[in-house]
């Protein structure tokens, strides 16, 4: 207990820096991977306009992007890292593979709930005279929400669990501390204190997404 | 003039592997006069679905002439086409409505389509269309708390919100219940009645065509094969010319409970058939069952 009081500022340090990294990392996922999510389900082979070459090279990019372990990106994309945030270690250096990561693991999931909803309301639409941006902004995106709320709550949880490898990178966070005072130095008192903040986190956001999600939904 | 005509419109899909190209629409010359109510029947996969959606381009046509209210829309693409269906509305049998937005917004999509700017002049036009099917009351609700007869009055209403001449329906009463579907109807009368707006409705009910229509179209095999005005039905003596115009006339599934190898089972299997596939079978129209009465 005593151990714990003296790390106290170090767990606060670590819980900031997750916070700072997954609150970049998530809403700059969604902002980026949104947009590459419709983009793949509209221009996929079968979609509302579809374009299969483009399609084929862009999927297969975010799958590439995706197949990487994400300890191997980290490290793989250090010169980009440098590039964008001109350093490459410390938190600021640890959301940019974050990021790069989250995108098209976001871009899937969106891709999938659109793809899930029905086609009768785009083809009302179209008889309607509506754009293919009225349609993606008025109806898929809107009858698409409490899914994406839902997706937003996985990509979080799993980004959660990924930002504990940056500690490689010095990014800091509650995972790293974990594996810096429970792990290295024997201290099982830090890892539990670190796996219990962990999983307190992870439940709220668990709790709040599926929350929203569900006042979101008025399907049923 | 007509408010639509269709001149030779054929609509052709292309062929799965291995298979011939499928003619959903072969050929096809209807005119609609303005005002009037125009039915189109036939089974499943007969192209009727097909030649409703070839009317706003919803399917563009392969080959031929789509006029609608003086305009070839046959000639138009793009930004062009999207006005002119401004004009023109549409119904569904699936409803095809946005479920996470409310009846009032629900309406306002096709006026936001529409380009109606002025967010004032779109509430008023929602109130409007919507006291035209009574469902003023429900505005702030959500498609799911509505029963089927009143999310296909939703359906009408974004029709009407833009004004158009011309109202589609394809299968609009397929999915309810006999009651449901005579307010569905109703309404749809009252809309041509009232408002003028020339009305065009599909369907695999000869009592739908009975109930509303001013003149029938029996389509089989992608063609029109038999017309007649509607009056006709409740004629004594009315005799359609075609196999299939009498078996849809004289209305009524039979089954022989003796066994399969009455003809009378052909008629229901074929209305179970997918859409598309059917047209690669070659239905004889001399071996449908005889009519009942």
């Amino acid at each position: 207990m005593q151990r714990i009081l003296e790390l106290q500022p170090e767990l606060v340090q670590a819980l900031l820096e997750t916070f700072v990294m997954i609150g970049v990392a998530i809403p700059l996922a969604v902002l980026l991977g949104t947009p590459l999510g419709v983009w793949l389900f509209v221009h996929a082979p079968g979609g509302i306009s579809p374009s299969p070459r483009s399609h084929a090279v862009v999927s297969g990019l975010v799958n590439a992007v995706r197949s990487f372990p994400f300890l191997i990106l980290l490290i793989a994309i250090i010169p980009f890292t440098r590039l964008i945030v001109g350093t490459t270690v410390g938190t600021a250096a640890a959301i940019v593979p974050l990021t790069v990561n989250a995108i098209p693991y976001f871009a899937r999931l969106v891709e999938q709930n659109i793809s899930q909803l029905g086609i009768g309301a785009v083809e009302a639409s179209r008889a309607m005279g509506a754009t293919r941006r009225q349609i993606i902004r008025n109806v898929l995106l809107v009858d698409a929400r409490p899914g994406l709320i839902g997706s937003i709550t996985i990509t979080t949880v799993s980004f959660i669990s990924y930002s504990a490898m940056v500690g490689l990178v010095g990014g800091g966070g509650i995972g790293d501390f974990a594996i810096r005072y429970g792990y290295y130095r024997y201290e099982t008192a830090a890892m539990l204190v670190a796996i219990v903040l962990m999983l307190a986190l992870v439940t709220i956001v668990q709790w709040g997404g599926g929350r929203l999600s569900r006042l979101a939904d008025k399907r049923v | 003039m007509p408010m639509i005509s269709l001149r030779h419109v054929s609509t052709t899909f292309p062929a799965a592997r291995g298979e011939d190209p499928i003619r959903a629409v072969d050929a096809v010359s209807l005119e609609i006069p303005q005002g009037s109510i125009q039915g189109i029947i036939g089974f499943s996969g007969a192209g009727k679905s097909t030649l409703l959606r070839n009317i706003n381009l919803l399917e563009r046509p392969t080959a031929g002439a789509v006029h609608v209210a003086g305009t070839e829309l046959t000639a138009l693409d793009g930004e062009a086409l999207r006005r002119a269906r401004h004009h023109i509305g549409m119904i569904f049998q699936g409803f095809n409505l946005v479920n996470n937005l409310t009846v009032a917004q629900n309406v306002e999509l096709s006026l936001k389509f529409a380009e109606v700017s002025e967010k004032a002049e779109r509430r008023r036009r929602v109130a409007e269309a919507l006291a035209i099917v009574d469902l003023a009351d429900r505005a702030e609700t959500y498609p799911a708390q509505l029963s089927g007869g009143q999310k296909q009055r939703v359906a009408i209403a974004r029709a009407l919100a833009t004004r158009p001449q011309v109202l589609l329906c394809d299968e609009p009463t397929s999915a309810l219940d006999p009651a449901t579907t005579a307010t569905v109807l109703q309404y749809l009368a009252d809309v041509n009645r009232d408002l003028g707006i020339t009305v065009v409705i599909v369907t695999h009910e000869m009592e739908v065509i009975k109930a509303l229509a001013d003149h029938v179209a029996v389509m089989e095999d992608g063609r029109v094969v038999e017309r007649f005005p509607a009056a006709e039905l409740d004629r004594e003596d009315f005799a359609p010319r075609t196999a299939i115009g009498e078996y849809l006339a004289g209305g009524g599934i039979r089954v022989d409970r003796g066994g399969r190898a009455a003809a009378d089972v052909a008629a229901p299997e074929q209305a179970d058939r997918p859409e598309q596939t059917e047209q690669t079978a070659s239905h004889d129209s001399h071996q449908l069952p005889e009519v009942v009465g």
